[in-house]
Protein backbone atom coordinates (compact mmCIF):
# COMPACT_ATOMS: atom_id res chain seq x y z
CA UNK A 1 0.00 0.00 0.00
CA UNK A 2 1.19 3.44 -1.04
CA UNK A 3 1.57 6.12 1.73
CA UNK A 4 -1.31 8.19 -0.30
CA UNK A 5 -3.87 5.96 -0.29
CA UNK A 6 -2.85 4.78 3.44
CA UNK A 7 -3.37 8.20 4.67
CA UNK A 8 -6.66 8.36 2.65
CA UNK A 9 -7.98 5.36 4.26
CA UNK A 10 -6.89 6.87 7.86
CA UNK A 11 -8.94 10.11 6.86
CA UNK A 12 -11.54 8.58 5.90
CA UNK A 13 -11.63 6.62 9.31
CA UNK A 14 -10.50 9.64 10.91
CA UNK A 15 -13.38 11.64 9.39
CA UNK A 16 -16.36 9.15 10.37
CA UNK A 17 -15.95 9.22 14.02
CA UNK A 18 -14.94 13.40 13.90
CA UNK A 19 -17.30 14.31 10.94
CA UNK A 20 -16.12 18.58 11.59
CA UNK A 21 -12.48 17.35 11.50
CA UNK A 22 -10.12 19.21 9.16
CA UNK A 23 -8.10 15.99 7.89
CA UNK A 24 -5.97 18.37 5.48
CA UNK A 25 -3.60 19.72 8.15
CA UNK A 26 -3.70 17.16 10.67
CA UNK A 27 -0.07 17.61 11.98
CA UNK A 28 1.84 14.20 11.48
CA UNK A 29 2.85 13.53 15.18
CA UNK A 30 -0.30 15.34 16.69
CA UNK A 31 -2.32 12.40 18.67
CA UNK A 32 -5.74 11.95 17.50
CA UNK A 33 -7.43 11.31 20.68
CA UNK A 34 -6.74 14.74 22.33
CA UNK A 35 -7.01 16.80 18.46
CA UNK A 36 -10.07 15.65 18.19
CA UNK A 37 -10.87 15.20 21.63
CA UNK A 38 -12.10 11.04 20.83
CA UNK A 39 -12.72 9.23 23.99
CA UNK A 40 -12.59 5.60 24.04
CA UNK A 41 -15.62 4.72 22.03
CA UNK A 42 -14.73 7.22 19.28
CA UNK A 43 -11.38 5.70 18.86
CA UNK A 44 -12.51 2.49 18.74
CA UNK A 45 -14.76 3.09 16.07
CA UNK A 46 -11.70 4.62 14.15
CA UNK A 47 -9.83 1.38 14.77
CA UNK A 48 -13.09 0.08 13.39
CA UNK A 49 -13.38 1.90 10.71
CA UNK A 50 -9.61 1.44 9.76
CA UNK A 51 -9.32 -1.87 10.02
CA UNK A 52 -12.13 -2.73 7.93
CA UNK A 53 -11.50 -0.42 4.83
CA UNK A 54 -7.83 -1.30 4.99
CA UNK A 55 -8.68 -4.97 5.33
CA UNK A 56 -5.54 -4.83 8.26
CA UNK A 57 -5.98 -6.83 11.35
CA UNK A 58 -4.78 -4.40 13.91
CA UNK A 59 -4.24 -5.59 17.57
CA UNK A 60 -4.99 -4.02 20.65
CA UNK A 61 -1.00 -3.60 20.59
CA UNK A 62 -0.69 -1.38 17.55
CA UNK A 63 -3.06 0.93 19.22
CA UNK A 64 -0.37 2.86 20.28
CA UNK A 65 0.96 3.61 16.97
CA UNK A 66 -1.84 4.46 14.69
CA UNK A 67 -2.64 7.46 16.95
CA UNK A 68 -0.74 9.85 15.14
CA UNK A 69 -0.90 10.52 11.31
CA UNK A 70 2.72 9.50 11.00
CA UNK A 71 2.51 6.40 12.81
CA UNK A 72 -0.94 4.97 11.19
CA UNK A 73 0.37 5.60 7.59
CA UNK A 74 3.79 4.30 8.61
CA UNK A 75 2.07 1.19 10.13
CA UNK A 76 -0.35 0.46 7.25
CA UNK A 77 1.89 1.37 4.61
CA UNK A 78 4.29 -1.53 5.95
CA UNK A 79 1.54 -4.13 6.52
CA UNK A 80 1.25 -4.92 3.19
CA UNK A 81 3.94 -5.57 0.18
CA UNK B 1 -60.89 9.84 23.43
CA UNK B 2 -57.68 9.66 25.27
CA UNK B 3 -55.54 13.07 25.54
CA UNK B 4 -51.61 11.69 24.47
CA UNK B 5 -49.89 14.81 26.44
CA UNK B 6 -46.30 15.69 26.61
CA UNK B 7 -44.47 13.55 28.81
CA UNK B 8 -41.83 14.42 31.28
CA UNK B 9 -38.98 12.87 30.47
CA UNK B 10 -36.16 13.67 33.24
CA UNK B 11 -36.65 15.69 36.53
CA UNK B 12 -34.97 18.58 34.90
CA UNK B 13 -37.95 18.90 32.07
CA UNK B 14 -40.56 21.22 32.62
CA UNK B 15 -41.32 21.98 28.86
CA UNK B 16 -41.14 20.23 25.18
CA UNK B 17 -41.48 20.98 21.82
CA UNK B 18 -42.97 18.91 19.39
CA UNK B 19 -39.68 18.21 16.76
CA UNK B 20 -42.15 15.61 14.40
CA UNK B 21 -45.79 14.48 13.92
CA UNK B 22 -44.97 10.55 13.17
CA UNK B 23 -48.51 10.39 12.72
CA UNK B 24 -51.30 12.13 10.91
CA UNK B 25 -55.17 12.52 12.17
CA UNK B 26 -56.47 9.28 10.97
CA UNK B 27 -53.60 6.68 11.11
CA UNK B 28 -54.27 4.04 13.16
CA UNK B 29 -51.95 3.27 15.81
CA UNK B 30 -50.95 0.33 18.69
CA UNK B 31 -50.04 1.06 22.10
CA UNK B 32 -46.09 1.59 21.79
CA UNK B 33 -45.57 2.52 18.48
CA UNK B 34 -43.92 5.85 17.95
CA UNK B 35 -45.95 8.89 17.85
CA UNK B 36 -43.94 12.19 18.08
CA UNK B 37 -40.56 13.29 18.61
CA UNK B 38 -40.06 15.78 21.60
CA UNK B 39 -37.00 17.94 21.77
CA UNK B 40 -36.19 18.15 25.33
CA UNK B 41 -33.79 20.89 25.05
CA UNK B 42 -31.20 17.78 25.70
CA UNK B 43 -31.99 15.72 23.05
CA UNK B 44 -34.52 14.52 20.35
CA UNK B 45 -36.65 11.79 21.59
CA UNK B 46 -39.12 9.30 19.97
CA UNK B 47 -42.03 8.84 22.33
CA UNK B 48 -44.41 5.88 22.28
CA UNK B 49 -48.51 6.30 22.34
CA UNK B 50 -49.74 4.53 25.56
CA UNK B 51 -53.11 4.20 23.45
CA UNK B 52 -54.71 1.90 20.61
CA UNK B 53 -56.93 3.60 18.05
CA UNK B 54 -57.20 6.14 15.81
CA UNK B 55 -55.42 9.13 15.61
CA UNK B 56 -57.86 12.16 15.93
CA UNK B 57 -56.19 15.51 15.98
CA UNK B 58 -53.04 17.22 16.54
CA UNK B 59 -53.75 19.60 18.95
CA UNK B 60 -49.56 21.15 19.17
CA UNK B 61 -48.23 22.15 15.93
CA UNK B 62 -44.83 21.41 15.15
CA UNK B 63 -42.48 23.91 16.54
CA UNK B 64 -44.42 24.71 19.49
CA UNK B 65 -43.01 24.61 23.21
CA UNK B 66 -45.35 23.86 25.78
CA UNK B 67 -45.06 22.94 29.48
CA UNK B 68 -45.18 19.22 30.81
CA UNK B 69 -49.05 17.46 30.42
CA UNK B 70 -49.97 19.57 27.94
CA UNK B 71 -52.51 17.71 25.48
CA UNK B 72 -50.73 16.98 22.49
CA UNK B 73 -53.24 14.95 20.34
CA UNK B 74 -56.70 13.14 20.64
CA UNK B 75 -56.40 9.49 20.34
CA UNK B 76 -60.08 7.98 19.32
CA UNK B 77 -59.78 4.61 21.39
CA UNK B 78 -63.08 3.32 20.26
CA UNK B 79 -63.00 0.26 17.40
CA UNK B 80 -64.17 0.52 13.93
CA UNK B 81 -67.33 -0.64 14.36
CA UNK B 82 -67.73 1.94 17.43
CA UNK B 83 -66.64 4.71 15.43
CA UNK B 84 -69.02 3.82 12.48
CA UNK B 85 -71.70 6.63 12.53
CA UNK B 86 -70.35 9.23 9.43
CA UNK B 87 -68.05 11.47 11.82
CA UNK B 88 -66.85 15.01 10.32
CA UNK B 89 -62.82 14.68 9.67
CA UNK B 90 -61.40 16.10 11.78
CA UNK B 91 -58.97 18.15 9.76
CA UNK B 92 -61.14 20.82 7.82
CA UNK B 93 -59.44 21.20 4.38
CA UNK B 94 -59.72 17.26 3.97
CA UNK B 95 -61.91 15.77 1.24
CA UNK B 96 -63.16 12.54 1.99
CA UNK B 97 -62.81 10.59 -0.68
CA UNK B 98 -66.12 9.16 -1.30
CA UNK B 99 -65.45 8.30 -4.92
CA UNK B 100 -64.58 4.65 -6.50
CA UNK B 101 -60.55 3.98 -5.75
CA UNK B 102 -59.40 1.60 -8.18
CA UNK B 103 -57.94 -2.21 -6.65
CA UNK B 104 -54.66 -1.31 -7.10
CA UNK B 105 -54.80 1.98 -5.37
CA UNK B 106 -56.61 -0.08 -2.60
CA UNK B 107 -53.62 -2.72 -2.34
CA UNK B 108 -51.14 -0.08 -2.32
CA UNK B 109 -52.48 1.99 0.52
CA UNK B 110 -53.00 -1.54 2.22
CA UNK B 111 -49.28 -2.88 1.76
CA UNK B 112 -48.08 0.53 3.19
CA UNK B 113 -50.26 0.50 5.81
CA UNK B 114 -51.80 3.59 4.88
CA UNK B 115 -55.48 5.20 5.48
CA UNK B 116 -56.66 6.49 2.45
CA UNK B 117 -59.54 8.84 3.80
CA UNK B 118 -56.75 10.63 5.46
CA UNK B 119 -55.79 11.55 1.67
CA UNK B 120 -56.33 13.91 -0.81
CA UNK B 121 -57.00 12.86 -4.53
CA UNK B 122 -55.90 14.67 -7.69
CA UNK B 123 -57.57 12.69 -9.94
CA UNK B 124 -60.36 13.14 -11.80
CA UNK B 125 -63.19 14.04 -8.97
CA UNK B 126 -60.68 13.79 -6.71
CA UNK B 127 -60.35 10.58 -6.62
CA UNK B 128 -57.17 9.26 -4.84
CA UNK B 129 -54.76 7.70 -7.68
CA UNK B 130 -51.43 5.39 -7.31
CA UNK B 131 -49.27 8.63 -7.68
CA UNK B 132 -51.03 9.88 -4.27
CA UNK B 133 -50.77 6.51 -2.71
CA UNK B 134 -47.14 7.17 -3.59
CA UNK B 135 -46.77 10.32 -2.59
CA UNK B 136 -47.71 10.67 0.72
CA UNK B 137 -46.01 7.14 1.25
CA UNK B 138 -42.96 9.22 0.62
CA UNK B 139 -39.52 7.75 -1.32
CA UNK B 140 -39.22 5.07 1.49
CA UNK B 141 -42.68 4.34 1.30
CA UNK B 142 -42.47 0.18 1.37
CA UNK B 143 -41.70 1.18 5.46
CA UNK B 144 -45.31 0.73 7.00
CA UNK B 145 -45.76 3.96 9.65
CA UNK B 146 -45.03 2.86 12.89
CA UNK B 147 -42.53 0.29 12.28
CA UNK B 148 -38.30 0.40 12.53
CA UNK B 149 -37.46 3.49 12.14
CA UNK B 150 -39.75 6.38 11.65
CA UNK B 151 -38.24 7.70 8.48
CA UNK B 152 -37.85 11.78 8.63
CA UNK B 153 -40.52 13.82 7.28
CA UNK B 154 -43.01 11.41 6.93
CA UNK B 155 -45.86 13.66 8.43
CA UNK B 156 -45.11 16.45 6.26
CA UNK B 157 -45.42 14.30 2.78
CA UNK B 158 -48.90 13.62 3.80
CA UNK B 159 -51.08 16.60 2.51
CA UNK B 160 -53.71 15.74 5.22
CA UNK B 161 -51.58 16.54 8.36
CA UNK B 162 -52.09 20.11 8.57
CA UNK B 163 -52.83 20.72 12.89
CA UNK B 164 -56.01 21.59 13.34
CA UNK B 165 -56.01 24.50 16.00
CA UNK B 166 -55.60 24.03 19.89
CA UNK B 167 -58.56 21.56 21.67
CA UNK B 168 -60.72 23.26 24.09
CA UNK B 169 -59.69 22.94 27.62
CA UNK B 170 -59.91 19.69 29.02
CA UNK B 171 -61.98 18.83 32.71
CA UNK B 172 -60.01 18.70 35.47
CA UNK B 173 -58.55 15.68 36.74
CA UNK B 174 -60.17 14.93 39.68
CA UNK B 175 -56.57 14.11 41.27
CA UNK B 176 -55.06 16.93 43.60
CA UNK B 177 -55.06 18.52 46.75
CA UNK B 178 -56.77 20.94 47.98
CA UNK B 179 -54.21 24.00 48.42
CA UNK B 180 -53.78 22.81 44.45
CA UNK B 181 -57.06 23.36 43.39
CA UNK B 182 -56.84 26.65 45.11
CA UNK B 183 -53.80 28.18 43.95
CA UNK B 184 -54.77 26.69 39.78
CA UNK B 185 -58.13 28.64 40.67
CA UNK B 186 -55.82 31.98 41.80
CA UNK B 187 -53.55 31.34 38.90
CA UNK B 188 -55.96 30.60 36.73
CA UNK B 189 -54.40 27.34 35.39
CA UNK B 190 -55.82 24.27 34.39
CA UNK B 191 -55.48 21.53 36.40
CA UNK B 192 -55.51 19.17 33.77
CA UNK B 193 -52.28 20.04 31.89
CA UNK B 194 -50.76 20.40 35.43
CA UNK B 195 -48.20 17.12 35.85
CA UNK B 196 -48.57 16.34 39.20
CA UNK B 197 -45.52 15.06 41.07
CA UNK B 198 -47.43 13.16 44.29
CA UNK B 199 -48.23 9.45 44.75
CA UNK B 200 -50.80 8.06 41.59
CA UNK B 201 -49.83 11.25 39.75
CA UNK B 202 -51.86 13.47 42.25
CA UNK B 203 -51.32 17.62 41.83
CA UNK B 204 -49.84 18.90 44.52
CA UNK B 205 -49.06 22.72 45.04
CA UNK B 206 -45.67 22.68 44.14
CA UNK B 207 -46.78 21.00 40.64
CA UNK B 208 -49.18 24.00 39.91
CA UNK B 209 -46.46 26.51 41.29
CA UNK B 210 -44.11 25.09 38.80
CA UNK B 211 -46.52 25.23 35.93
CA UNK B 212 -47.45 28.63 36.45
CA UNK B 213 -43.69 29.63 36.39
CA UNK B 214 -43.10 27.84 32.97
CA UNK B 215 -46.52 29.21 31.71
CA UNK B 216 -44.74 32.24 32.25
CA UNK B 217 -41.82 31.69 31.07
CA UNK B 218 -42.78 30.34 28.26
CA UNK B 219 -44.82 32.74 27.08
CA UNK B 220 -41.43 35.05 27.67
CA UNK B 221 -39.23 32.94 24.91
CA UNK B 222 -42.24 31.57 22.86
CA UNK B 223 -40.04 30.88 19.77
CA UNK B 224 -39.80 32.91 16.76
CA UNK B 225 -41.75 31.58 14.16
CA UNK B 226 -39.67 29.37 11.49
CA UNK B 227 -37.86 31.64 9.28
CA UNK B 228 -34.62 30.89 7.26
CA UNK B 229 -31.42 32.56 8.12
CA UNK B 230 -32.07 31.44 12.00
CA UNK B 231 -30.59 28.40 12.84
CA UNK B 232 -27.48 29.70 14.30
CA UNK B 233 -29.98 31.85 16.51
CA UNK B 234 -32.12 28.35 17.53
CA UNK B 235 -28.78 26.54 18.00
CA UNK B 236 -28.04 29.02 20.69
CA UNK B 237 -31.45 29.28 22.22
CA UNK B 238 -30.95 25.13 22.54
CA UNK B 239 -27.69 25.53 24.29
CA UNK B 240 -28.52 27.76 26.71
CA UNK B 241 -31.72 25.43 27.54
CA UNK B 242 -30.09 23.03 27.43
CA UNK B 243 -27.72 24.25 30.14
CA UNK B 244 -30.79 25.56 32.24
CA UNK B 245 -32.22 22.14 32.23
CA UNK B 246 -28.96 21.07 33.78
CA UNK B 247 -28.98 23.71 36.09
CA UNK B 248 -32.37 22.48 37.50
CA UNK B 249 -31.77 19.36 38.05
CA UNK B 250 -28.37 19.83 39.42
CA UNK B 251 -29.62 22.70 41.94
CA UNK B 252 -32.47 20.38 42.96
CA UNK B 253 -30.22 17.82 43.72
CA UNK B 254 -28.00 19.72 45.68
CA UNK B 255 -30.73 21.46 47.46
CA UNK B 256 -32.83 18.42 48.50
CA UNK B 257 -30.59 15.51 48.54
CA UNK B 258 -28.08 15.22 51.81
CA UNK B 259 -25.00 13.15 49.66
CA UNK B 260 -22.41 11.09 50.99
CA UNK B 261 -19.27 10.50 49.30
CA UNK B 262 -16.84 7.53 49.73
CA UNK B 263 -14.09 5.90 47.53
CA UNK B 264 -12.00 3.54 46.97
CA UNK B 265 -9.22 2.48 44.58
CA UNK B 266 -8.79 -0.72 42.41
CA UNK B 267 -5.92 -2.88 41.22
CA UNK B 268 -7.43 -2.92 37.17
CA UNK B 269 -4.55 -5.27 36.51
CA UNK B 270 -6.41 -8.70 36.34
CA UNK B 271 -8.97 -7.25 34.98
CA UNK B 272 -7.39 -5.65 32.29
CA UNK B 273 -5.29 -8.72 31.37
CA UNK B 274 -8.35 -10.68 31.36
CA UNK B 275 -9.80 -8.21 28.73
CA UNK B 276 -6.50 -8.06 26.88
CA UNK B 277 -6.74 -11.57 26.33
CA UNK B 278 -10.15 -11.71 25.86
CA UNK B 279 -9.93 -9.01 22.66
CA UNK B 280 -7.16 -10.89 21.21
CA UNK B 281 -9.60 -13.31 19.67
CA UNK B 282 -11.40 -11.12 18.31
CA UNK B 283 -11.89 -8.91 15.42
CA UNK B 284 -12.30 -4.97 16.20
CA UNK B 285 -16.14 -4.91 16.20
CA UNK B 286 -16.36 -7.79 19.27
CA UNK B 287 -13.85 -5.72 21.37
CA UNK B 288 -14.59 -4.86 24.93
CA UNK B 289 -13.36 -1.66 26.52
CA UNK B 290 -12.43 -1.37 29.93
CA UNK B 291 -15.48 1.10 29.78
CA UNK B 292 -17.98 -1.56 29.70
CA UNK B 293 -16.28 -3.68 32.22
CA UNK B 294 -16.44 -1.02 34.78
CA UNK B 295 -19.79 -0.59 33.85
CA UNK B 296 -21.19 -4.21 34.46
CA UNK B 297 -19.17 -4.18 37.77
CA UNK B 298 -21.19 -1.22 39.04
CA UNK B 299 -24.68 -2.78 37.59
CA UNK B 300 -23.80 -5.74 39.10
CA UNK B 301 -22.83 -4.54 42.33
CA UNK B 302 -25.87 -2.22 42.33
CA UNK B 303 -27.84 -5.46 42.08
CA UNK B 304 -25.85 -6.58 44.99
CA UNK B 305 -26.84 -3.92 47.08
CA UNK B 306 -30.62 -2.76 45.92
CA UNK B 307 -30.67 -0.41 48.59
CA UNK B 308 -28.67 2.08 45.65
CA UNK B 309 -31.17 1.15 43.12
CA UNK B 310 -33.98 3.13 43.10
CA UNK B 311 -35.64 6.17 43.67
CA UNK B 312 -36.52 8.20 46.35
CA UNK B 313 -40.30 9.72 46.07
CA UNK B 314 -42.02 11.25 48.34
CA UNK B 315 -40.17 10.38 51.43
CA UNK B 316 -39.46 7.20 50.94
CA UNK B 317 -37.87 5.29 48.69
CA UNK B 318 -38.71 2.99 46.11
CA UNK B 319 -36.36 0.43 44.59
CA UNK B 320 -35.78 -0.29 40.70
CA UNK B 321 -37.12 -3.10 39.19
CA UNK B 322 -34.09 -4.02 37.21
CA UNK B 323 -30.56 -2.06 37.31
CA UNK B 324 -31.36 0.10 34.23
CA UNK B 325 -27.62 1.68 34.16
CA UNK B 326 -27.91 5.85 32.88
CA UNK B 327 -24.61 6.58 31.53
CA UNK B 328 -23.64 10.44 31.39
CA UNK B 329 -22.42 11.00 28.12
CA UNK B 330 -21.14 14.48 27.20
CA UNK B 331 -22.01 16.09 24.05
CA UNK B 332 -19.74 17.35 21.61
CA UNK B 333 -21.71 20.63 21.38
CA UNK B 334 -21.05 20.69 24.97
CA UNK B 335 -23.96 19.60 28.10
CA UNK B 336 -24.36 16.54 29.36
CA UNK B 337 -27.24 13.89 28.93
CA UNK B 338 -27.44 10.12 30.93
CA UNK B 339 -29.40 7.98 29.29
CA UNK B 340 -30.33 4.37 30.51
CA UNK B 341 -29.23 1.25 29.57
CA UNK B 342 -31.50 -1.44 30.34
CA UNK B 343 -31.38 -4.10 32.29
CA UNK B 344 -27.19 -3.51 32.32
CA UNK B 345 -26.86 -6.16 35.83
CA UNK B 346 -28.31 -9.08 33.21
CA UNK B 347 -26.60 -8.50 29.96
CA UNK B 348 -23.87 -9.93 29.03
CA UNK B 349 -20.27 -7.80 28.61
CA UNK B 350 -20.89 -8.13 25.25
CA UNK B 351 -24.15 -7.34 24.91
CA UNK B 352 -23.58 -3.96 27.26
CA UNK B 353 -20.91 -3.10 25.13
CA UNK B 354 -23.06 -3.05 21.97
CA UNK B 355 -25.32 -1.15 23.77
CA UNK B 356 -23.11 1.13 25.27
CA UNK B 357 -21.88 2.06 21.38
CA UNK B 358 -25.84 1.97 20.25
CA UNK B 359 -26.46 4.97 23.07
CA UNK B 360 -23.75 7.26 22.60
CA UNK B 361 -24.13 6.93 18.69
CA UNK B 362 -27.76 7.70 19.14
CA UNK B 363 -26.92 10.52 21.86
CA UNK B 364 -25.03 12.55 19.11
CA UNK B 365 -26.73 11.81 16.19
CA UNK B 366 -30.11 10.80 16.14
CA UNK B 367 -32.71 9.74 18.92
CA UNK B 368 -33.30 8.40 22.13
CA UNK B 369 -36.12 6.29 23.28
CA UNK B 370 -39.05 7.89 26.02
CA UNK B 371 -37.81 5.07 28.00
CA UNK B 372 -34.13 5.71 28.11
CA UNK B 373 -34.53 9.43 29.61
CA UNK B 374 -37.13 8.11 32.72
CA UNK B 375 -36.04 4.92 33.93
CA UNK B 376 -32.39 5.43 34.95
CA UNK B 377 -32.29 3.66 38.31
CA UNK B 378 -28.83 4.81 38.78
CA UNK B 379 -26.10 6.43 37.01
CA UNK B 380 -22.50 6.39 36.30
CA UNK B 381 -20.26 8.80 34.78
CA UNK B 382 -16.72 7.81 33.49
CA UNK B 383 -14.19 10.89 33.15
CA UNK B 384 -11.39 8.48 32.97
CA UNK B 385 -10.59 9.47 28.75
CA UNK B 386 -10.43 13.35 29.78
CA UNK B 387 -7.60 12.06 32.33
CA UNK B 388 -9.49 13.13 35.43
CA UNK B 389 -8.25 10.78 38.90
CA UNK B 390 -11.88 10.78 40.61
CA UNK B 391 -14.99 12.14 40.47
CA UNK B 392 -17.48 13.31 42.74
CA UNK B 393 -20.45 13.38 41.27
CA UNK B 394 -24.29 14.54 41.82
CA UNK B 395 -26.64 12.25 42.52
CA UNK B 396 -29.40 12.67 39.10
CA UNK B 397 -32.69 13.00 40.70
CA UNK B 398 -35.10 10.99 41.91
CA UNK B 399 -31.99 8.83 41.73
CA UNK B 400 -30.50 7.88 45.07
CA UNK B 401 -27.05 6.82 43.74
CA UNK B 402 -24.15 8.23 41.40
CA UNK B 403 -21.16 5.96 40.52
CA UNK B 404 -17.43 8.26 39.29
CA UNK B 405 -14.52 5.93 37.55
CA UNK B 406 -11.72 8.33 36.97
CA UNK B 407 -9.22 7.41 34.59
CA UNK B 408 -6.65 4.31 34.73
CA UNK B 409 -3.64 5.22 35.65
CA UNK B 410 -0.15 3.18 36.44
CA UNK B 411 0.58 3.80 39.58
CA UNK B 412 2.72 2.22 42.56
CA UNK B 413 0.85 -0.48 44.59
CA UNK B 414 2.03 -2.56 47.52
CA UNK B 415 0.58 -6.14 47.30
CA UNK B 416 1.38 -8.86 49.38
CA UNK B 417 4.21 -6.36 51.25
CA UNK B 418 5.91 -6.21 48.03
CA UNK B 419 5.60 -2.29 46.07
CA UNK B 420 4.99 -2.79 42.52
CA UNK B 421 3.39 -0.77 39.40
CA UNK B 422 -0.52 -1.39 38.54
CA UNK B 423 -2.88 0.01 36.80
CA UNK B 424 -5.42 1.65 39.33
CA UNK B 425 -9.17 3.24 38.93
CA UNK B 426 -10.66 5.16 41.67
CA UNK B 427 -13.93 4.27 42.16
CA UNK B 428 -16.48 7.07 43.82
CA UNK B 429 -20.01 6.72 45.15
CA UNK B 430 -22.16 9.98 45.90
CA UNK B 431 -25.07 8.32 47.68
CA UNK B 432 -28.44 10.11 49.00
CA UNK B 433 -27.97 9.70 53.12
CA UNK B 434 -31.69 9.62 52.93
CA UNK B 435 -32.07 6.38 51.59
CA UNK B 436 -28.55 4.73 52.66
CA UNK B 437 -26.32 5.37 55.14
CA UNK B 438 -22.30 5.08 54.25
CA UNK B 439 -22.10 1.43 55.03
CA UNK B 440 -24.70 0.31 52.70
CA UNK B 441 -22.44 2.06 50.22
CA UNK B 442 -19.02 0.92 51.75
CA UNK B 443 -20.96 -2.53 50.57
CA UNK B 444 -21.43 -1.62 47.24
CA UNK B 445 -17.64 -0.35 46.44
CA UNK B 446 -16.21 -3.46 47.84
CA UNK B 447 -18.60 -4.99 45.81
CA UNK B 448 -17.23 -3.52 42.52
CA UNK B 449 -13.81 -4.18 43.56
CA UNK B 450 -14.52 -7.72 44.40
CA UNK B 451 -16.03 -8.19 40.62
CA UNK B 452 -13.55 -6.38 38.68
CA UNK B 453 -10.71 -9.12 40.31
CA UNK B 454 -12.93 -11.71 39.05
CA UNK B 455 -13.69 -10.20 35.28
CA UNK B 456 -14.66 -13.58 34.07
CA UNK B 457 -17.05 -13.80 35.88
CA UNK B 458 -19.10 -10.82 34.83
Amino acid sequence: MTPEQARQYVEDALGRVAPDARLQDIPPDADFRDLFELDSLDFLSYVENLSEASGRRIDEDDYPEITTMAGAVGFLARSTP
Amino acid sequence: MADFRMPSLGADMETGTVSEWLVKPGDSIRKGDPIAVIDTDKALIEVESFHTGVVGRLVVNTGERVPVGTTLAVVDERTPAERAPAEPSPPPPEPSPAHVLSPLVRRLAAERGMDLTSLRGTGPGDTVTRADVERAAGPEGTVPPGRTEPAAGRATTGPATVPAPPAPPEPARSKASPLARRLARELDLDLATVPGTGRTGAVRADDVRRAAAVRSDAARHAPPVNAPGQAVRQDERREQAMRQAIARAMTRSKREIPHYYLTSTIDMSTALAWLRERNRELPVSERVLPAALLLKAAATAAAEVPRLNGFWIDDGFVPGEAVHLGMAISLKGGGLIAPALHDAAGRDLADLMAGMKDLVSRVRSGRLRAAEMTEATMTVTNLGDQGVESVHGVIYPPQVALVGFGRILERPWAVHGLLGVRPLVTVTLAADHRATDGYTGGRFLAAVGRLLDHPAEL
